[in-house]
């Protein structure tokens, strides 16, 4: 379960932060999952609360799925992601390291694998909430 | 936004001794295959080693050492699986064969991606096979593991030994251990190299003569064990064994 590695990295960048910020709780913690990766949200969202540390015990995981949306470098086209058209291999390669999307993706009008991602690569934290240390 | 794959990695890496990476100024210098033949060595002297492809575009690791059909583990994370006695890890898995056209931030996303889901457990040597140069990945693994010193390749030849030159200064100015610099396929006697070398401060570690029995080695760990290459790079192991040096003033 990849997801857990994942939600790990958002524990432990979410507990920089809150540390940073003087938070003695976290309320609130966004997160961005680009559709590249393909991640299960369910699996991330238990991983997330089977790892949350005392202080983030009354936080809230609220996840956004961002389109992954890419462009080509060549023709200049636009488009967006689509896991229906890959193969089973492909499609875990890719969930695993979204960067081999540029083995098994062309885009559909040049056919070039020369792409760069805009947005909905992987996960993100976008921002966290919480009680400061000395509020009430 | 943050990433938070940056957050993960020291503690992936939590386990692992030394880091030595296996780099060189450009191409073609027989990096890898001194990379794998130091991995098959330090495990054999009973060691526990990873080696990590780092060559993205151009793996060859598992070439040299024969390794098909095997995978990583999913254990909340990926765990390599142990092949010929070494934890190993390469983008091959993912890519296979195919051609990865990718640009510098790919690969830098990439190695990022690999370096916070790979699940290394308690290493004594992580040798990584790194790509050429000075670009991406490798200013990627200088920002991102702290015990890290470099192991240099380079051939007699001077447009080698130029890019090795740049290398190893930036290295030094980056305070950046190297352990030394080999030199790779000698034809002719020469100090020519083990002078350059030193004037840079570096150690000169070790000659490998060219040896075209190296080729008929590929694939075969017996075969390459037995290969002078593998003669003169046990000849280094005890400068990759000595504990991390100060770093350079």
């Amino acid at each position: 379960m990849h997801e857990w590695a994942l939600a790990e990295a958002v524990i432990a960048a979410a507990s920089e932060i809150a540390e940073k910020e003087g938070l003695r709780e976290v309320r609130e913690v966004k997160i961005k999952v680009g559709e590249l990766q393909q991640v299960e949200l369910d699996v991330l969202e238990f991983a997330l609360s089977q790892l949350k540390p005392a202080m983030f015990k009354h936080a809230k995981f609220r996840i956004e799925v961002a389109k992954a949306e890419l462009r080509c470098r060549v023709c200049g086209h636009r488009w967006f992601f689509k896991t229906e058209k890959l193969d089973e291999n492909a499609s875990e390669a890719i969930h695993f390291v979204p960067e081999v999307a540029h083995i098994y993706i062309k885009c559909p009008k040049c056919g070039s694998p020369d792409f760069e991602t805009l947005q909905g690569r992987g996960v993100w934290l976008e921002s966290i909430k919480g009680v400061k240390k000395g509020d009430g | 936004m943050v990433d938070p794959r940056m957050s993960v990695i020291d503690e992936r890496l939590r386990g692992v001794g030394k880091v030595v990476a296996v780099s060189s100024g450009k191409g073609g210098v027989g990096k890898s295959l001194v990379a794998s033949t130091l991995a098959l060595l330090l495990a054999k002297k009973g060691y526990k080693v990873g080696l990590f492809d780092l060559d993205f575009t151009s793996p060859s690791t598992h070439k040299i050492l024969g390794i098909e059909d095997v995978h990583p583990k999913e254990e909340k994370g990926i765990v390599p699986p142990i092949v010929h006695g070494l934890k190993y890890m390469s983008m091959v898995y993912y890519s296979g064969e195919r051609a990865a056209p990718l640009r510098g931030a790919d690969v830098s996303n990439a190695l990022i991606e690999l370096l916070s889901i790979t699940k290394w457990g308690k290493l004594d040597f992580l040798v990584v096979d790194m790509p050429p140069g000075i670009g991406d990945a490798t200013l990627d693994l200088i920002r991102l593991i702290k015990r890290i010193s470099f192991l240099v390749i380079t051939t007699p030849s001077q447009l080698a030994f130029e890019t090795v030159r740049k290398l190893v200064s930036l290295l030094n100015e980056l305070k950046i251990p190297v352990i030394g610099v080999v030199e790779n396929m000698k034809m002719n006697p020469s100090n020519t190299i083990r002078q350059q070398t030193e004037e840079l401060g570096v150690k000169f570690l070790e000659e490998i003569p060219y040896d075209p029995k190296v080729e008929e080695a590929i694939g075969s760990t017996s075969k390459l064990s037995n290969t002078e290459l593998a003669q003169r790079v046990e000849k280094i192991t005890p400068k990759i064994l000595e504990p991390e040096r100060d770093k350079p003033q």
